[in-house]
């Protein structure tokens, strides 16, 4: 009956807020509904609205998938240093990262089902009414590892705020290993995900060895980036203190792992380039351009550099807790691996293709206008959440201060 | 007592009320983006692992509706692979000309879409002086005639590997080999993921973007279930060696319209076929050979 | 005396009989009878020029090598012409006939020994299958082509032809 009473209250939680939430809130139902007459138009017509061929048989959506599991899986970049070292000023804010996570699982796991040519057979990926390929299917592993990584971190934030709702304390016994749990978890799904392309010998640019932990490297610098500005607006919109300590630590985790990212990348190119094969080509079409093939190349430079950019911003203290430069470094870096992650990663791994023919793509319009609506949609579950957790954790809002109806806020 | 009965009856009347209404959704959206799918092809199951009797329904609903769609009449047959045979296919690459019928024959055999178009094989027009470099080919070549002054040609499609990397990625194992060689999909149990297109070093999957076209007048109404027969949107098909053909015992339409007798084909289990004469006399190559697919397919001069 | 008598004995003759001449006809496949016939589709003739003794019974056979300007100033030899001409392949006796280097005289349809007298490699191949265009059965009776059905004889080389379409642009006719 409280949980009933919990979820009744978050409801009230979400529907009640100031202009600004409003407007904000607006603002993506609209761009959902928007965004979503474009997935109809996809449904209807099929992938050929798309931009997609056979020789890019993947894009836009699959690149966006990639870039939100790594968004996922850096949420426990805030759990090791929480749980494991104990840190409070971290532990406080934990929560909110658990909550990207499961708004980025939900957004890449729905860039997959607008992917997938027919999206009411993805019953078939289901054990026992459909068929498995275990072990073999790298995709088979992923949904597995996604779906779990996503009813974990769902029960993590909903066991965490519904205790916090009955003012109790949690029960160590059966929480600490679930947040334990999760830090192999997310390393499991962005592993998984970075094996579904390395695996690949038909494609030379993806079978590299360095592929996953070049994924999870810039996973660390990216997804904390999103927190990092979330922090600082909670510090603005709610009266609830966010130890500057915490903020400039997480600053420092990222800068270690933007290093680890550069380093790796760096590696990268150094062997493709002295080896000198024919798989440079890949490269050179990304950051050089092939004849009039060179609608990558300002990404790409823009990419790498954007990331060494935010590097030495996150690395040099001064520029580390300097609001200005913290949030220019955050928004850098996340831009960077957006590339890295998306066009960057998935278009030069088709093109020249497998028979060595050339194409250019650019995402259509209806692929923008679906990714929209799973933007808007993924925005819109972490606003909600985020407004619940910060109710319930920060304003205090719990079992016994509910009247009636009426929410009574501290 | 009867208060927790009907507690119970509620739920249950509740649960199945919600079943219903979420099918109902499904097929609701389903007819609305313009899908076909009758209540049966939703829930067919896989095909590998039905009866005898519940292949034989399928089969027959697929005849009824292609009949109808088409307007002649139609024939799915389910053909097992004949025993003791393993299909291989040689190309001569000194006599290809470039001249293309492979390509439209095989489009005419096996109902491939004609907008958007889908072509099975792709001839790639290379240079003599680089010999196999693909990063120099060209499948748009379109001179006044062929064969072009120091290029030769190279017919590419599904090599029915032995070790195919396509098989290894398929999430609900919709494509895989069988005992004969030939790698086939499931039309009606592919998601369209696209995972096998990525995997094949080859470029030989091809992906339903749209609705296939087929021109009414020059529909095979000759099919087998894992081969020729019209495909929907949104699934993967590939060459199957005319899966359709070729276990009647007859060529694939690719070898029978080669005008210079370039592709050879047979059994590779048969010491007397032609395809063991030609391993065994003739300069033989495979592509992507450290790749380690084991193709079926086999380049020789 | 006993006589030996025919009529007791004459079903089982007859019998064996049927046997030795069903498997002479018996023409179908090739090398592993051991049988020197191929069966193939008739001779690519021009229309109306067989059988060609109908014109050249009437003519005194003419051996000495030219350029010919009555008739037949339609072919166009280019197959080694400097050092042959029409009669290193065609009798000079019986037109109907073609003669191998040993002089002897063999059918239209059977030219494939002649052409292998020079393409020896080319005409093993061709009977194990793997030379020329393959229709047939893959498992069974397969179908021969001579070598005049895909080479013209007089001029063989193969003429350059257009090309089918290549593949078109994947966005032709795409909705957005």
């Amino acid at each position: 009956m409280t949980f009933i009473k919990f979820i009744k209250e978050s409801f009230k939680v979400i529907l009640k807020g100031n202009k600004w939430y409003y407007s904000w809130v607006g603002m993506l139902l609209v761009m959902f509904f928007w965004g979503g007459s474009g997935y109809l138009h996809q449904l209807k017509h099929g992938l050929s609205v798309t931009n997609m061929q056979d020789s890019i048989s993947w894009g836009f959506y699959i690149g966006n998938f990639t870039f939100f599991v790594g968004v996922a899986a850096a949420a426990i970049l805030l759990v090791i240093p929480a749980y494991i070292y104990n840190w409070k000023p971290v532990k406080e804010i934990t929560i909110f990262g658990e909550i990207l996570a499961v708004s980025a699982v939900i957004m890449a796991l729905l860039f997959v089902v607008v992917d997938v040519g027919g999206p009411f057979r993805l019953w078939h990926m289901i054990p026992v009414i459909g068929v498995m390929n275990i072990p073999a299917s790298l995709l088979t592993w992923d949904s597995i590892a996604l779906n779990l990584y996503f009813i974990l971190n769902l029960f993590i934030v909903t066991y965490l705020l519904y205790t916090h709702f009955r003012k109790k304390e949690y029960n160590k016994k059966l929480f600490n290993p679930l947040i334990l749990l999760s830090i192999p978890m997310a390393i499991s799904i962005h592993t998984v995900t970075a094996f579904l392309y390395n695996g690949l010998a038909a494609r030379p640019y993806w079978n590299s060895a360095l592929l996953a932990p070049k994924f999870i490297a810039s996973a660390f610098c990216s997804g904390p980036a999103v927190l990092l500005i979330l922090f600082q607006i909670l510090k603005k919109t709610t009266k609830f203190e966010i130890k500057k300590e915490a903020i400039w630590k997480i600053a420092e985790l990222m800068a270690y792992s933007m290093f680890i990212y550069l380093f790796f990348f760096f590696s990268e190119i150094f062997k493709e380039i002295y080896s000198g094969t024919h798989h440079l080509i890949y490269l050179k079409y990304l950051f050089l351009g092939i004849g009039e093939y060179n609608d990558l190349v300002i990404y790409a430079w823009l990419s790498i550099i954007f990331s060494i950019i935010a590097f030495f911003l996150f690395l040099i203290p001064k520029t580390r807790k300097n609001v200005v430069t913290l949030n220019i470094g955050a928004i850098l870096i996340f831009i960077g691996v957006y590339i890295e992650k998306g066009i960057a990663l998935i278009t030069p791994g088709f093109s020249p293709d497998v028979l060595g023919q050339l194409y250019i793509y650019r995402p259509s319009m209806t692929e923008l206008k679906t990714s929209l609506m799973i933007f808007s949609l993924g925005f819109l579950i972490f606003t909600f959440m985020t407004k619940v957790a910060v109710e319930i954790i920060f304003k205090n809002m719990n079992i016994n201060n509910i009247k009636g109806d009426k929410i009574n806020t501290t | 007592m009867k208060d927790e009965r009907k507690i119970k009856e509620n739920k249950e009347t509740r649960r199945s009320f919600l079943k219903k209404t979420a099918l109902a959704t499904t097929f609701a959206t389903m007819s609305a983006c313009g899908s076909d799918t009758s209540w049966d092809e939703f829930f067919q199951k896989y095909f590998r692992t039905l009866s005898r009797e519940e292949k034989n329904q399928i089969i027959k609903r697929l005849e009824n509706k292609y009949s109808e769609k088409y307007g002649k009449k139609f024939s799915v047959s389910a053909k097992g692979p004949i025993d003791n045979t393993l299909f291989g296919y040689a190309l001569d690459v000194s006599r290809c000309i470039g001249c293309r019928k492979c390509v439209y024959a095989c489009v005419n055999e096996n109902n491939q879409s004609r907008d958007p178009q889908i072509h099975w094989i792709r001839v790639l027009e290379m240079e003599k002086e680089k010999g196999i470099d693909f990063a120099h080919s060209n499948d748009q070549y379109n001179p006044e005639l062929v064969p072009e002054e120091g290029h030769f040609y190279l017919p590419v499609a599904c090599q029915q590997c032995d070790n195919p990397p396509c098989v290894k990625v398929c999430p609900v194992k919709a494509t895989w080999k069988e005992k004969d060689g030939i790698t086939v999909v499931d039309y009606n149990w592919c998601i369209g993921c696209r995972f096998c297109m990525a995997a094949c070093p080859y470029g030989a999957r091809h992906f339903n973007w749209g609705e296939p076209d087929i021109p009414e007048e020059k529909v095979n109404p000759k099919t087998h279930y894992y081969g020729n027969r019209p495909r929907n949107k949104g699934v993967v098909e590939k060459c199957t060696f005319c899966i359709q053909r070729v276990r009647e015992g007859l060529y694939p339409s690719c070898v029978e319209i080669c005008p210079v007798g370039a592709r050879k084909f047979g059994n590779l289990l048969d010491p007397d076929s032609e395809i063991r004469y030609i391993l065994k006399h003739k300069r033989v190559m495979i592509l992507k050979e450290e790749l380690n697919t084991q193709p079926k397919f086999y380049y020789f001069y | 005396m006993k006589k030996y008598s025919v009529k007791k004995h004459l079903l089982p003759l007859f019998v064996l009989f049927a046997f030795i001449f069903s498997g002479i006809s018996y023409g179908d496949s090739l090398k592993k009878k051991g049988s020197n016939e191929i069966s193939v589709p008739p001779p690519p003739f021009s229309e109306d020029i067989f059988p060609c003794t109908e014109c050249h019974a009437e003519h005194d056979p003419n051996p000495e090598r030219r350029v010919l300007e009555e008739m037949h100033d339609d072919i166009i030899l280019k197959h080694d012409e400097k050092n042959r001409w029409c009669l290193d392949c065609h009798d000079l006796n019986n037109r109907d006939k073609l003669h191998l280097a040993s002089g002897k005289l063999i059918d239209f349809k059977e030219s494939y020994k002649l052409c292998g007298q020079c393409h020896g490699p080319k005409l093993r191949e061709w009977k194990n299958g793997v030379h020329g265009k393959r229709t047939g059965r893959w498992n069974g009776a397969k179908k021969y082509l001579l070598c005049a059905h895909c080479h013209n004889p007089h001029s063989p080389e193969f003429k350059k032809m257009k090309p089918d379409p290549p593949p078109e642009d994947p966005m032709t006719g795409r909705k957005k």
